[in-house]
């Protein structure tokens, strides 16, 4: 933090000190930035903002918007840094699928709309302490061992879609093809994951019905997705769609 | 077969049917009993061919070191003279009679084949302390033939009585044992050998340098295995046990083998005037206590156990005045008709039912039902109150001899005190031998009351072996007297005129004084009706033995004595009666000496471990347990928490690690 | 460009998606924290993609290619993350991280039999209100 202010102070300075950096291109200084080292660090403060208010805000659907607004600082920061390919990716994909899959999640599970007072857990302190702890080491060992080290964003662009493309396909294209199979796993484990949490939402209504009580005993539930399934289609199909229509929260969210 | 080999064999054999009986006895039950009977009755053979060869010539001597065995060799060796041969030839008599007995006695007994087997081990260990020629081969056997016992006293361990008894005798013998192992390795240390030979050539050339000390360690060891005073008090207890064990080892052989081992080695003793003395007046105490309490006993055993503990005195007394030869004859015809006693009046418990002889004198015709105890008891009790011309006669006479011998001024070698304390107590115990004799044969069998119960006749290998035991009973004395010496030292053994006018003067007193109170005290026996008859009376002589040992207590009170005012005794000894019953509470004495200070010692231990010792325990494992609470309320089962104690940690070891890899 | 910008930044988010992973009690919080340590860390990658490529003349440009699969990968993970949390919601009732207690010390006593129906009960009050 203090860091931050530092380079807050010593950006403030440097605006008076401008035109003697612009004359000076090859020699480069800490307390003469150029402009795209301004256009960064203003991008990378709101960014930063951003992040704090996602991790503490009480509304938990701002806090997937502000999510966005982070996301979003971050591709602009690729874009500085030259790598054009990455910041559409990083819109694309990040702000584009993953905060509505987020979204989606948090309406699902029946997030509340509106402040909620139990947001951070009682271990918040801790995590603060630990937090703070490892900011101050990261930050102060990379100030220190990158002190003197400069990118040169001269020349052609780094990270263009074409130069992207041709190293990955020349160079990455079997882990490439690894990705796909491990993004298909993840899919297929994704619908299973679902799948099989629909079968045992609709277990408890069944043991309640059979009188055995209010509980849902756990080896009974584990019985039925294979023991089950068959006769529940086949010969009841009354009850199979009466228990989905009154007892899985996921479809009447849905519904609503 | 020469000599040795033959003298090898003797112990040898019984040795091997005891370790066939033991491994075969579960699996091949029919061989059990030639396996017990067979070995033994061979080794009694070869005995008497030793003895025959032997001769009472020069004593045979062999020996074969197997190892090195350190400063003083051990060896295995051989020593036989005239005691060792006759002494065998006893044992080899006695123990066959009594496995032959055995067969009969415990037909239907379940632990058969391991009372046979080691009743073989036993008479293996005491034919090996008998032949040995080097004491710690001696010892081997002596400490088997206490083990032995002890299986055997609480070979009815169902009963508390066997159990309590078998503890008993093996605990007071070994209280013995201890000194007796020490005195051994001091003579040793003196003579600088182990070989009975080598040890009596030193004493002979004056090489003992601590006779006193020695003798009475070693008296220790000889008054526990023999029961003299003070450690005789497991005997009587002993006869919890089965009546041939009784007859076997605690009247015929094991308890002679302390006095066996004192005429072996007598002139160790003899070269201390004080420990003459002190076996003198061990020998004196023992037989006046026996004799006294045997007149107040009921049980029939225990009566028995208290005469072998006064006979035994006897033998002591003879060794006291240095006469060994009158002690082993005595030892010779004691074993005959000792054991003779025993098995007959196993015989009679089985017919009456019972043990006590306050039951048995209300019993009308116990002498019809076994004529064959009747009369070798008869012949047995007449040889034990020395009445001429019976075998008891001649050798107690032996001893009285010598007795007066030293008492009249021929001290070469024993001092004269021990020479009158031996003749004054003998001739009063020949009384009371007397005495309890006729009480016993009057009580047995001059009862009068109802009939006794019919359970035909006794198994004749039982009532065999009665008539073998009452040939050297009846005749062994007055045959033997002459040839005797010739086998031991060559003292004379014949009867003096003074010593035999005297010893039968007061036997018969003894008797007929009983027999007067007895015919006195007889009619009160109708009034106070008493008894109690065992349970199974068709069962097997053993179980009948058993069940009336267990029920005497409860049945009369006491375990060794009757509230029968019809009993003779009670009017002999008058107010001494109650004290003889429990054996002048030496039992008593014991307790309040050894085995309370014991009893509260362990306590005491049993406190500081449970208190002392647990606590600190306690409080080792209390500091473990506080971390073990500390660290179970850390397993909060939140993810995040230990998420935070890990991230921590990490961060904590990466700023160590940049530090050192800086040297800040 | 002075590298210690990109750099900073990157440490600075990473720290701050930390927290949100150690302090939120929502799970699809917890969730967001993680795509912003993921996206710290990418930013990092491609920082050191662009100042290796030309100081180093590394051609491989492997910081933009690893960045690309921890993009693919972070989609992968929260579409799996999702689908647990809700199949955790389903079973309990809560998608609240500090009462996913089962691996605590006497859990058995007071375990899921004991609140899971309650939650449960509450849950489809709520759905059928």
């Amino acid at each position: 933090m203090s860091l931050v202010a530092a380079t807050a102070t010593a950006t403030a300075s440097a605006v008076t000190a401008a035109p003697a950096t612009s004359l000076a291109a090859d020699t480069h200084g800490f307390l003469s930035p150029t402009g795209v080292e301004i256009a960064f660090l203003l991008v990378g403060l709101v960014t930063f903002g951003a992040a704090l208010v996602t991790v503490t805000t009480r509304q938990l659907v701002h806090a997937a918007l502000w999510l966005v607004v982070t996301l979003g600082g971050l591709a602009v920061e690729y874009l500085l840094l030259t790598a054009e390919f990455i910041a559409w990716v990083q819109v694309l994909i990040y702000v584009g699928s993953v905060v509505v899959l987020l979204l989606f999640g948090l309406m699902l599970t029946r997030a509340p709309i509106g402040r909620s007072p139990d947001a951070d857990s009682g271990n918040r302190w801790a995590a603060l302490t630990v937090a703070v702890a490892s900011a101050a080491a990261l930050v102060w060992v990379v100030v220190d061992a990158f002190r003197a080290t400069w990118i040169d964003l001269d020349g052609p662009a780094a990270g263009s879609t074409a130069v992207t493309g041709a190293s990955l396909f020349q160079n990455w294209v079997l882990p490439f093809e690894a990705l796909s199979v491990l993004l298909l796993a993840a899919l297929v484990g994704a619908i299973v994951l679902s799948r099989k949490a629909k079968a045992e939402s609709s277990s408890p209504p069944v043991n309640s019905r059979a009188g055995s009580g209010s509980s849902p005993s756990v080896p009974d539930s584990r019985n039925h997705p294979s023991g089950r399934k068959e006769p529940a289609q086949a010969t009841d199909p009354v009850q199979a769609t009466d228990q989905v229509g009154t007892t899985d929260p996921a479809e009447q969210e849905g519904a609503r | 077969m020469t000599t040795t080999t033959l003298a090898v064999l003797v112990p040898l054999l019984p040795f091997l049917g005891a370790a066939a009986g033991l491994l075969l006895g579960r699996t091949a039950p029919g061989f059990v009993r030639p396996l017990a009977v067979l070995p033994t009755l061979a080794s009694f053979v070869l005995a008497v061919l030793v003895a025959v060869r032997q001769g009472g010539d020069q004593a045979v001597d062999a020996h074969t070191e197997l190892t090195p065995t350190g400063s003083v060799p051990v060896e295995l060796a051989l020593h036989i003279d005239g005691f060792a041969a006759l002494v065998a030839v006893l044992v080899g008599v006695v123990a066959s009679c009594v496995q032959i007995y055995s067969t009969g006695y415990l037909r239907d007994d379940p632990r058969y084949p391991s009372y046979a087997a080691l009743v073989s081990l036993f008479t293996s260990a005491m034919l090996l302390v008998v032949y040995s020629g080097d004491l710690i081969v001696l010892l081997v056997g002596w400490e088997i033939m206490g083990i032995c016992s002890y299986f055997l006293v609480g070979h009815y361990w169902e009963t508390p009585e066997a159990r309590a008894a078998s503890i008993k005798a093996f605990l007071v013998t070994k209280l013995g044992d201890v000194p007796f192992l020490i005195g051994l390795f001091a003579l040793a240390t003196d003579t600088g050998s182990f070989r009975i030979t080598k040890v009596l050539g030193a004493v002979a050339s004056g090489g003992l340098h601590h006779p006193t000390l020695i003798a009475l360690l070693l008296l220790a060891g000889v008054a526990g295995k023999s029961a003299q005073f003070p450690l005789h008090t497991w005997l009587p207890d002993a006869m919890a046990g089965p009546t041939p064990v009784s007859a076997l080892i605690h009247a015929a052989t094991m308890v002679a083998a302390g006095v066996y081992f004192v005429a072996r080695l007598l002139p160790v003793f003899e070269a201390s005037s004080a420990a003459m003395v002190v076996l003198a007046v061990m020998a004196a105490v023992t037989m006046l206590g026996s004799g006294l309490a045997a007149l107040a006993q009921d049980d029939i055993k225990r009566v028995l156990a208290y005469s072998t503990i006064g006979q035994l005195g006897y033998m002591t007394g003879a060794l006291a005045v240095g006469d060994r030869g009158a002690a082993v004859f005595h030892l010779l015809s004691h074993g005959a008709f000792k054991a003779l006693l025993f098995l007959a009046a196993g015989v009679i418990i089985h017919a009456a039912g019972t043990n006590s002889l306050a039951a048995m004198s209300r019993m009308g015709n116990l002498r019809d039902r076994v004529p064959d105890a009747f009369w070798t008891m008869t012949v047995a009790l007449l040889a034990l109150a020395a009445i001429p011309p019976f075998s008891g006669f001649f050798s107690k006479d032996a001893v009285l001899g010598a007795a007066e011998h030293v008492a009249t001024g021929y001290t070469e070698h024993a001092p004269g005190t021990a020479g009158w304390i031996t003749l004054v107590a003998g001739l009063i115990t020949a009384a009371l031998t007397a005495a309890y004799a006729t009480r016993l044969w009057l009580l047995a069998f001059r009862g009068q009351g109802t009939e006794a119960p019919d359970h035909g006749r006794q198994p004749l290998t039982m009532t065999a072996v009665l008539w073998v035991l009452a040939v050297p009973s009846l005749a062994l004395g007055g045959f033997a007297y002459r040839s005797l010496p010739d086998w031991f030292d060559g003292r004379d053994l014949a009867p003096t005129l003074t010593t035999s006018v005297l010893g039968t003067g007061v036997a018969l007193i003894g008797g007929i004084v009983t027999y007067a109170a007895w015919r006195h005290s007889t009619a009160a026996a109708a009034r106070v009706p008493l008894g109690a008859v065992a349970a199974h009376p068709e069962g097997d002589a053993g179980l009948v033995e058993a069940e009336a040992i267990a029920t005497h207590a409860p049945a009369y009170g006491d375990v060794a004595s009757a509230p029968d005012p019809a009993d003779p005794g009670r009017l002999l000894l008058g107010p001494l009666h109650r004290h003889a019953a429990v054996g002048f509470h030496l039992d008593a004495v014991y307790a309040a000496l050894f085995v309370r200070p014991v009893l509260a010692g362990a306590s005491l231990v049993r406190f500081l471990d449970r208190e002392v010792v647990e606590t600190y325990v306690r409080g080792a494992g209390a500091l473990p347990r506080l971390l073990g609470a500390a660290v179970r309320r850390a397993q909060t089962g939140n993810v995040q928490t230990y998420v935070s104690a890990l991230l921590a940690g990490t961060v904590v070891l990466a700023v160590a690690a940049v530090l050192v890899a800086t040297g800040a | 460009m002075h590298l210690a910008y990109p750099a900073v930044l990157s440490a600075l988010l990473f720290c701050t998606g930390l927290y949100g992973v150690l302090a939120r009690r929502n799970a699809i919080l917890v969730l967001m924290s993680v795509e912003l340590m993921l996206n710290a860390v990418n930013l990092n990658l491609v920082a050191f993609d662009v100042w290796l490529s030309k100081a180093a003349r590394d051609t491989l440009h492997s910081g933009q290619a690893l960045t690309l699969f921890t993009i693919a990968i972070a989609a992968a993970e929260i579409g799996i993350g999702l689908a647990i949390v809700l199949a955790v919601y389903r079973n309990r009732g809560t998608s609240d991280i500090d009462r996913l207690r089962d691996s605590a010390e006497g859990h058995e006593s007071d375990g899921p039999e004991g609140d899971a129906p309650t939650t449960d009960q509450t849950g489809k009050a709520e759905a059928t209100a």
